[in-house]
């Protein structure tokens, strides 16, 4: 470890114990705020661990958050809580690993195309085993769980995500991904395992996912399938992961905080155009801000470096 | 025996909206990911026709195919066309306009939910039995599956006979190529992004004759117009053709099997197959 990162390190763990003091500090509409930025916090950064460096787009966060949430709200009356995280946690890596192992050792369009109707396929299912064995299709949590009890959920998972990805970053198995993403031809040709290590990152991110959603699950209290399985939260995940830029570990938290603020300002005060507002915001990242603005600012530093020494 | 008829029937319609993707991402090459959308904007097109004007919904061919194409055209003019320019292969073009037009997809959703509000919407056309072999049918369907096979028979003669067609054809097999022989590359790749959002378009009037639709079941089509183009292989207008056969009879097969509701379901599990053992299609070739 570089002197440097020691450094970053020690900031990090500084800036995550002041945020766990927050739950004392706030309450009420600030707190929910905050337990939604943790949420995309983990969610969007999980997200560009796979994403980021492959250039493979998931579109399946939906899925396997709503399975988390469905682990919890079928077992929340059996099992212990923490049991049920854990095995939501299994729930979304297993599933991760079954798409990952179709679709990842072909071209990019297959794994896309598969992630993008996963959350309706797996809403299809529930519903019928649903509608087959239980017979009601909502289901209530009704745990002792506070929002407070949430924030440090997933203000711990948020900080599992960035430990994580930082010994990804570091490892080969990182390294070979960075490959992968700028030329998989080249990086099959150096020996590696391209198709293994895109499943690894993928069944990381998905067991994420799947605990994001058990961890979130008694916040609902009733949960159906068209809520779990909203297709809007792979989106907005997408959003807020290339707004704040994927090439950079801490790139997505850079576009969660702006967007989960701004988000409710608009889902506040035009609750009936959010749909078409979301498309807007995202056609606009695609085409104006391609490398989130993490990226641009890091250009925008090389360029004043550059003119800094010409001059 | 009345699940092979009723397979067939969807299927020819599907075949219909897979031509339209085909179009779109064998000649253009851009995923488009919005293609549902189109379709269930044809889709409500022919509802408004049918409701308040009282007309066949198929009157509404003449200004929704003209209106889609229209608009596609603009959209692949103005919206993709600078993803092309910027793209430097290939595969950064896929990426960009996966996303783009899943930006768009949520657009469009969200303009038609402005514009016709969340409910299903549903009428009820020509909705009486006709007798094929003994069993009784939905006259609708008998109607939608002619309609599609003519005009899939006029898209087929259309890129087989004409001088345009070859030219698609050709953009299709190679960019690079058909542009050394003179083709205008651009011009083509537009024209085909364009008829095909018409096609997808039309495909939406004839599948709303019989199914019920809202205005976010977009995706769902998108999802089987892509399934269908991935089985017959890509650019392939026979594959893609007989790989909605197969998936209108199985769908039709778990429908009335198992339970109507798992009808995605059947399409991934297709899917699934194809991606196992066949992923350059049916009747591609592989890739050496």
């Amino acid at each position: 470890m570089t002197r440097r990162e020691t450094v970053s390190v020690a900031m990090v763990a500084v800036a995550l114990a002041i945020l766990a003091c927050l739950p004392f500090l706030v309450d009420g509409y600030l707190l929910s705020l905050a337990v939604g930025i943790a949420m995309y916090t983990v969610l969007a950064t999980s997200w560009a661990l796979f994403s980021g460096p492959t250039h493979y787009i998931s579109l399946a966060t939906a899925a396997f958050y709503g399975l988390g949430a469905y682990v919890v709200a079928a077992g929340v009356d059996v099992i212990p809580y923490a049991v049920l995280l854990g095995l939501a946690g299994i729930a979304g890596g297993v599933v991760a690993a079954l798409v990952g192992l179709a679709t990842l050792r072909l071209s990019g369009v297959y794994f896309v195309i598969f992630t993008l109707g996963l959350a309706e396929l797996v809403r299809q299912i529930v519903t019928w085993v649903q509608n087959n064995l239980t017979g009601s299709r909502g289901m209530y949590v009704l745990t002792e769980i506070t929002e407070r009890m949430i924030f440090w959920e997933l203000l711990a998972l948020a900080a599992a995500v960035y430990l994580i990805g930082w010994l990804v970053t570091r490892s080969r198995l990182g390294f070979a991904l960075r490959i992968i993403g700028n030329d998989e031809v080249v990086a099959a040709h150096v020996g590696i395992n391209s198709a293994a290590s895109k499943l690894a990152l993928f069944v990381i991110s998905g067991t994420f996912a799947g605990t994001v959603g058990a961890v979130m699950a008694p916040r609902f209290t009733y949960i159906e399938p068209s809520i779990a399985f909203s297709p809007e939260l792979s989106f907005q995940v997408v959003i807020m992961a290339l707004l704040g830029g994927v090439h950079r570990l801490w790139g997505p938290l850079v576009g969660v905080i702006p967007f989960t603020i701004l988000w409710e300002v608009i889902a506040g005060r035009f609750p009936t155009q959010t749909v078409l507002l979301l498309g807007i915001a995202f056609l606009l990242i695609v085409y104006l801000i391609p490398n989130g603005v993490v990226g641009r600012i890091e250009s925008a530093i090389k360029l004043a470096g550059r003119s800094v020494k010409h001059g | 025996m009345d699940i092979l008829i009723t397979g067939v029937l969807l299927g020819a319609t599907y075949s219909l909206i897979a031509m339209g993707l085909t179009l779109q991402y064998g000649v253009a090459r851009i995923m488009n990911l919005a293609n549902g959308e189109m379709l269930v904007a044809g889709a409500f097109g022919a509802f408004w026709v049918f409701t308040t004007q009282k007309l066949s919904p198929f009157t509404s061919v003449a200004f929704v195919a003209p209106g889609a194409f229209v608009l596609n055209w603009l959209i692949y003019r103005f919206l993709l066309r600078p993803l092309v320019r910027r793209a430097k292969n290939r595969g950064m073009l896929e990426v960009d306009s996966i996303l783009a037009t899943f930006g768009m997809a949520f657009a469009f959703v969200g303009i038609m939910l402005l514009v016709f509000g969340g409910e299903y919407f549903t009428y009820s056309y020509l909705d009486e039995p006709v007798a094929i072999f003994g069993s009784p049918f939905g006259l609708n369907r008998v109607v939608a599956c002619l309609v599609s096979v003519a005009l899939c028979g006029l898209l087929y003669l259309g890129l087989n006979a004409t001088r345009t067609g070859m030219a698609l054809r050709a953009v299709a097999v190679d960019p690079a190529a058909a542009g050394l022989v003179a083709i205008d590359v651009p011009r083509m790749s537009t024209f085909a992004f364009a008829l095909g959002g018409a096609v997808t378009a039309v495909g939406g009037i004839v599948l709303s004759t019989f199914l019920t639709m809202d205005a976010s079941i977009g995706i769902v089509f998108t999802m089987k117009a892509l399934i269908i183009v991935i089985m017959g292989g890509v650019g392939d207008v026979r594959g893609a053709i007989i790989a909605s056969l197969i998936l209108g009879l199985a769908e039709t097969a778990v429908a009335s099997l198992i339970d109507p509701g798992l009808t995605l379901a059947a399409a991934y599990l297709l899917f699934l197959l194809v991606l196992l053992f066949r992923p350059e299609g049916l009747f591609g070739r592989r890739q050496s």
